[in-house]
């Protein structure tokens, strides 16, 4: 794993996240889902993908569009209330539409991996979801179906500890990663602060997949530093101490105390932070300068093409506007 | 009929590669009524029988369409369409939009409906409304063997999502079925009989119905036309005011519970469309406002030729 530019796109992920909830505050956004602490895990299991490898994301997952090359305007523009499921380049990036629907999206992941077996194609399928989205019963059936058909998938559960203000303890009374026995699939447990033990992790569930050996469940075990979103006040539901405690725990820190134990100096920490600086002020000029769409742009992707009725239905807004 | 959408399948997996068929029982049993018979030995892996989960069996469909491949997945049964729903409403009918059209969502979802079989319990729901009240699908049912084959091949043809219902009453019925493509477009109504004097609507099994309706008013001097609806998503206004606004007069049937159901649809339509050539009200005639009874009392429930020939006295009385 390339450390260094591992600790550049998590610090941007975490200057992006940042700068989102501060343009909600300011009226620019209408909510967002904050990522922070979770850097490591969406940033290094993506960079242990191919380009080619189709992402899934759930809505949390800004450090995975990060590391993906997204681009962030388009992406941001989704919690402007822009579009739904984002506005960016879905099939360029292989990233699909933000889900808010969890654990609906795992069979998406699931039926596309099946497809490009189908094709025998090598690339393989991560979904992103929460430990709140495994109660899900799609998120049975997902594991269940990816396990029959040997499907090149990667569940990639990212942990956080709660689900707006349900803890994981309340949503499951075992081990997540353990399921995968009972799917007949491989499951592992790993440090989801930890970057190089996500990035190995994951990197070895791809070539699994790539052989044809089938899925992986991988939990990796996180923390939600922040809010379940910008409408949330998580101190309802937790001690400030938990999360202080937490904090110390910070996987931005860890990466640049690994780096710095292997001797990287304080000039490479700068110029780091300057690059990310400078892409969030491109970001927050993009978004300023990007109009919404017409509002009768609601009409145009409700089928291929639309019916009569349809169509009517469109004039008569373009006739009051 | 059945052997009619086998050969529609048969079409579509040969035509067109990206074609496939998957569901419940649906491979090496051929299906438990029979519609996917033989399509495994002939077309291998892309015949697939699923696990025991509708929602799955949805949910990897849409991950086929985004991966390039033309999804024709089978529910078995009507009264378990219903775990599939999350997956139909939410991102089905939702993905073209999700994406701002990135992706087609080709999969045309085949769910045998209606009652009229002895069925047991959650065999013989009648769910068109639920799907239809949902942007994004199309949803379309035959009323016989030709209509069958010609509706199922464009179905899978179409860019769109369909909801493709096959009446299960109507699948042992015999015609003669030419396999060349349909005459008539997506969303086109058909004219079954030319009358005068009222206009029956409905659509899948309730087709043949209004027909043995029409005879037996014939009997009795009264001239009905009938109207199969076929698409209920996208719905043929024009046809619709066109043959009503000649009667004057609409019974539509359905066998649907009538709250909320299409035919309130359909009347609306007419009240929007046709309003100063009615003559009478619009009536309905559709299932009761209960749970689908059990076989013993179905017949109590779906719209028999007596019920439907005292709307039409009705509409006549006006």
């Amino acid at each position: 794993m390339d450390e260094r530019r591992c600790y550049r796109l998590m610090l941007l992920a975490r200057r992006l996240d940042e700068e989102a909830v501060r343009l909600q505050r300011q009226g620019e956004l209408v909510a967002f889902p904050p990522m922070q602490g979770q850097e490591a895990a969406e940033v290094a299991s993506v960079m242990a993908l191919r380009e080619t490898d189709q992402i899934f994301p759930s809505y949390r997952e800004h450090g995975a569009a990060v590391a993906r090359g997204v681009d962030l305007v388009g992406y941001l523009l989704a919690y402007r209330g822009a579009w739904n499921g984002g506005a960016y380049d879905f099939a360029g990036h292989h990233f699909a539409p933000i889900a808010s629907a969890v654990g609906s999206h795992l069979l998406h992941a699931v039926g596309w991996a099946m497809g490009r077996r189908l094709d025998s194609g090598d690339e393989v399928a991560i979904v992103f979801f929460g430990e709140g989205a495994t109660s899900e019963g799609d998120a049975s059936e997902a594991f269940n179906f990816a396990g029959v058909y040997r499907a090149p998938v990667i569940f990639f559960c990212q942990n956080n500890g709660w689900a707006i203000s349900v803890p994981a303890a309340r949503q499951t009374a075992g081990e997540i990663w353990r399921r995968a026995a009972g799917f007949g699939i491989e499951g592992a447990r790993v440090d989801g602060n930890d970057a190089r033990a996500v990035y190995e992790s994951v990197a070895e569930a791809a070539s699994r997949a790539r052989r044809g050996d089938g899925p992986t469940l991988i939990e990796a075990m996180t923390y939600r530093l922040g809010a379940h979103s910008t409408a949330d006040d998580d101190r309802r539901y937790r001690s400030s101490e938990e999360v202080a405690e937490r904090r110390a725990d910070d996987p931005l820190d860890r990466m640049r105390a690994t780096l710095e134990a292997e001797g990287v100096d304080a000039s490479f920490f700068e110029a780091a932070e300057l690059e990310a600086r400078e892409t969030i002020g491109r970001v927050r000029a993009g978004l300023t300068v990007t109009s919404d769409p017409p509002a009768v742009e609601m009409f145009d992707f409700v089928y291929a093409a639309p019916p009569p009725a349809l169509a009517r239905q469109r004039a008569e807004v373009g006739e009051l506007s | 009929m059945v052997q009619a959408l086998n050969a529609a399948l048969r079409q579509c997996l040969r035509d067109d590669p990206r074609t496939l068929v998957f569901g419940e029982d649906v491979g090496r049993l051929g299906g438990v009524f029979r519609v996917t018979d033989g399509l495994q030995d002939e077309f291998g892996a892309r015949v697939f029988d699923t696990p025991l989960a509708e929602s799955g069996i949805v949910g990897i469909a849409i991950g086929l369409a985004m991966a390039g491949w033309r999804p024709v997945p089978e529910i078995q049964f009507d009264g378990f369409s219903f775990p599939a729903l999350d997956q139909v409403l939410t991102n089905l009918a939702k993905y073209r939009g999700r994406s701002r059209g990135a992706y087609d969502m080709a999969v045309t979802l085949r769910v045998p409906s209606f009652g009229g079989i002895s069925g047991p319990e959650h065999h013989s729901e009648s769910p068109e409304t639920l799907y239809a009240h949902t942007a994004g699908l199309k949803v379309v049912s035959p009323s016989g063997p030709q209509e069958a084959f010609h509706l199922l091949v464009q179905a899978v043809e179409e860019p769109d999502p369909v909801i493709f219902l096959e009446p299960k009453s109507r699948y042992w019925a015999r015609e003669e079925v030419s396999m060349t493509p349909s005459p008539l477009p997506v969303g086109k109504a058909r004219i079954v009989r030319s009358g005068d004097d009222a206009t029956l609507v409905a659509w899948g099994a309730m087709v043949r119905r209004c027909l043995e309706v029409a005879a037996a008013a014939e009997e009795d001097g009264v001239s009905l036309e009938v109207l199969d609806l076929r698409w209920l998503v996208p719905m043929d206004d024009e046809t619709l005011v066109e043959s009503v606004s000649r009667t004057g007069r609409a019974v539509v049937v359905h066998e649907a519970p009538r709250t909320g159901g299409m035919g309130a649809e359909v009347s609306a339509r007419l009240m929007e469309l046709a309003f100063r050539k009615l003559r009478a009200p619009v009536q309905r005639v559709t299932g009761w406002d209960v749970p689908y009874p059990a076989a013993s009392a179905e017949h109590e429930y779906i719209p028999s030729l007596d019920r439907i020939l005292l709307a039409v006295q009705r509409v006549l009385d006006e």
